[in-house]
């Protein structure tokens, strides 16, 4: 992990209030592996006085992709930089999901969830280079809230959408196309990050069917570090089920140990 | 760029404690220190001062225990920490190699526990000196903690003098009617140095849902938001003691530290600017010896205590 200042914004698009930032940090870029982040400074001032945690939502040797959802002040300020402009990036920071070269032919369900479709995309892209099956299953409250869909068919990735509201794919919940897709074609391994409730509901599906799951947590953060023990969720641990940093010892966690609230 | 060769004396003496600097990183943001060791030298510092440590592990409140302010942050993290005897034996045989002043902040749920703290550590090597967190505000019932009343800081501090063979830094809480009592209380009860402020009392709330967002309901306010009442209490206090003063209190840049060290403090503790920057105790220290040097300031403790009177 490293403090990348002279990182800089190379491109920016968005679909309504979901953003995705290009940016040139060929260090962080080089070493980010899926399901990490990086904590972004918004402002040079006092306020937002905190860094941002954003999922890595691609990475390569030039530097990474974020994708996020303007949800607050922070977010704001960095869905109005202009591309060419610096940023003060930390990363990589935390552990990611597994993936492994034993995962060769086997089947991978991805599930994303509105913003949490974020960390899916480097996933899939790095299943796919060991040779595993990823499908992805991406849901949102209408279509707007799925922008990502083109940009994964367009890269080849067999890929379920599902919209509350029903005006695009399945109309219900991702969990819900999820158990269908299930019976049809049993996975091996089930990713998610998405809200609490749609990752708690997986996570049942997975210990019931004894699939192994793996779930990405976001918390607020105040370091993205480990220093000021902020960002905890209950985890199961070798020392009881304890307050754990989401940020040292996740943001990814397997299943099995995560107490849901 | 140039190298300029500096020749400013950066050094600060706490009298018991010589520092390389007078800049310590402070307990509550800085972990056990090792978590900072990608992102600084931890032997450039002046020193800095691990998390509070009770004796038993602690897991500390539920989550949410952050909520970020206007210039501010608002913990109630509550002291979750892994007890002092996992600290002695998988943290403090790392942090000995190192050069540079390890200050343990001590905790406890009532005056024994504070005393069986130092008693283990006392056995322990590689430890500057103690901190006595007597000040945290998230881990009784509304800020409740023994630097609210002189008479148990003057009871507390006495006790932990005694008991202990380390040099005694106090730490103060600044949620008190007169900080100068409390300071006097502690030094009366033989503390070699001060250290103020500790967070501000504080909430914030969602006014959509009417509830506090924080678990805890209240937690401490840290950050810019609480320079300007710091630098009012550390200069009070600096000004009424004879013990030397750390002083803290939302410090981001080596303008405030000089700040602090002009209003009477001998050394200075930077925390939730470690949150922002991993490496910002270093660049402080930075910023502070081109101060110096661009103002002619041939060693940065002849500038402790020379505020002014207008």
């Amino acid at each position: 992990m490293t403090i990348d200042r002279n990182a800089r914004l190379r491109e920016i698009h968005n679909w309504d209030d979901y953003f995705q930032l290009a940016i040139d940090a060929p260090e962080i870029g080089r070493e980010a592996r899926p399901g990490q982040f990086v904590m972004v400074k918004v402002a040079d001032g006092t306020f937002p006085l905190l860094r941002r945690p954003l999922s890595i939502h691609d990475a390569g040797a030039g530097g990474i992709e974020l994708f996020f959802k303007v949800a607050g002040q922070g977010t704001e300020i960095l869905s109005s930089k202009k591309p060419g402009d610096p940023l003060d990036l930390i990363g990589p920071l935390g552990k990611g999901f597994t993936i492994s070269e034993k995962m060769t032919g086997k089947r991978a369900f991805c599930v994303g969830g509105g913003r949490g479709i974020a960390p899916i995309y480097f996933l899939v892209r790095e299943l796919a280079a060991v040779g595993a099956q990823p499908t992805v299953f991406y849901g949102g409250r209408r279509l707007v809230d799925i922008p990502l869909r083109d940009k994964f068919e367009k890269a080849g990735i067999e890929i379920h959408c599902s919209t509350d509201d029903g005006s695009h794919g399945f109309a219900g919940l991702v969990t819900e196309l999820v158990g269908r897709e299930r019976e049809r074609a049993k996975p091996d391994i089930i990713y998610a990050c998405g809200p609490d409730a749609m990752m708690k509901a997986l996570a049942s599906m997975a210990a019931k069917h004894r699939v192994p799951a793996e779930f990405s947590l976001e918390s607020l953060m105040g370091c993205g570090i480990g220093a000021c023990w902020g960002c905890v969720h209950r985890i199961k641990n070798e020392s009881g089920d304890g307050w754990t940093k989401i940020c040292e010892e996740g943001p990814v966690f397997p299943g099995e140990r995560i107490l849901w609230p | 760029m140039a190298m300029t060769k500096k020749n400013v004396d950066l050094t600060a003496d706490l009298g018991f404690l010589k520092l390389r600097n007078p800049i310590l990183a402070a307990s509550g943001t800085f972990g056990y220190g090792l978590e900072f060791e990608p992102y600084l030298d931890l032997e450039k510092l002046g020193g800095f001062v691990v998390k509070g440590l009770y004796y038993k592990p602690r897991e500390g409140n539920p989550p949410p225990r952050l909520v970020e302010t206007a210039s501010g942050l608002i913990n109630a993290i509550g002291l979750p920490g892994i007890g002092v005897e996992a600290f002695s034996e998988k943290v403090l045989p790392k942090l000995r190699r190192l050069k540079t002043a390890v200050i343990v902040n001590v905790c406890g749920a009532d005056d024994d526990e504070y005393a069986a703290v130092v008693e283990y550590l006392d056995k322990q090597d590689g430890i500057a000196a103690y901190e006595l967190n007597i000040s945290c505000p998230n881990v009784k019932t509304e800020g409740l903690c023994p630097a609210l009343s002189p008479r148990t800081t003057f009871d507390l501090v006495k006790r932990i003098k005694a008991a202990s063979r380390r040099p005694l830094i106090t730490k103060l809480s600044p949620n008190v009617t007169s900080i100068v009592e409390i300071a006097k209380a502690a030094e009366e009860a033989g503390t070699d140095a001060i250290a103020l402020v500790n967070t501000f009392l504080a909430m914030a709330l969602d006014l959509e849902t009417r509830r506090p967002k924080l678990a805890n309901i209240y937690g401490g306010l840290s950050g810019p938001a609480i320079k300007p009442i710091a630098l009012r209490m550390v200069y009070q206090v600096a000004s009424r003691v004879r013990v030397p003063v750390i002083g803290m209190g939302g410090i981001m840049t080596g303008t405030d530290a000089l700040e602090f060290l002009v209003a009477g403090a001998a050394a200075v503790e930077v925390g939730t600017a470690n949150f922002v920057d991993p490496d910002a105790a270093l660049r402080i220290v930075a910023e502070i010896e081109s101060w110096c040097e661009a103002h002619g300031v041939a060693a940065v403790r002849e500038l402790v205590g020379t505020i002014k009177a207008n």
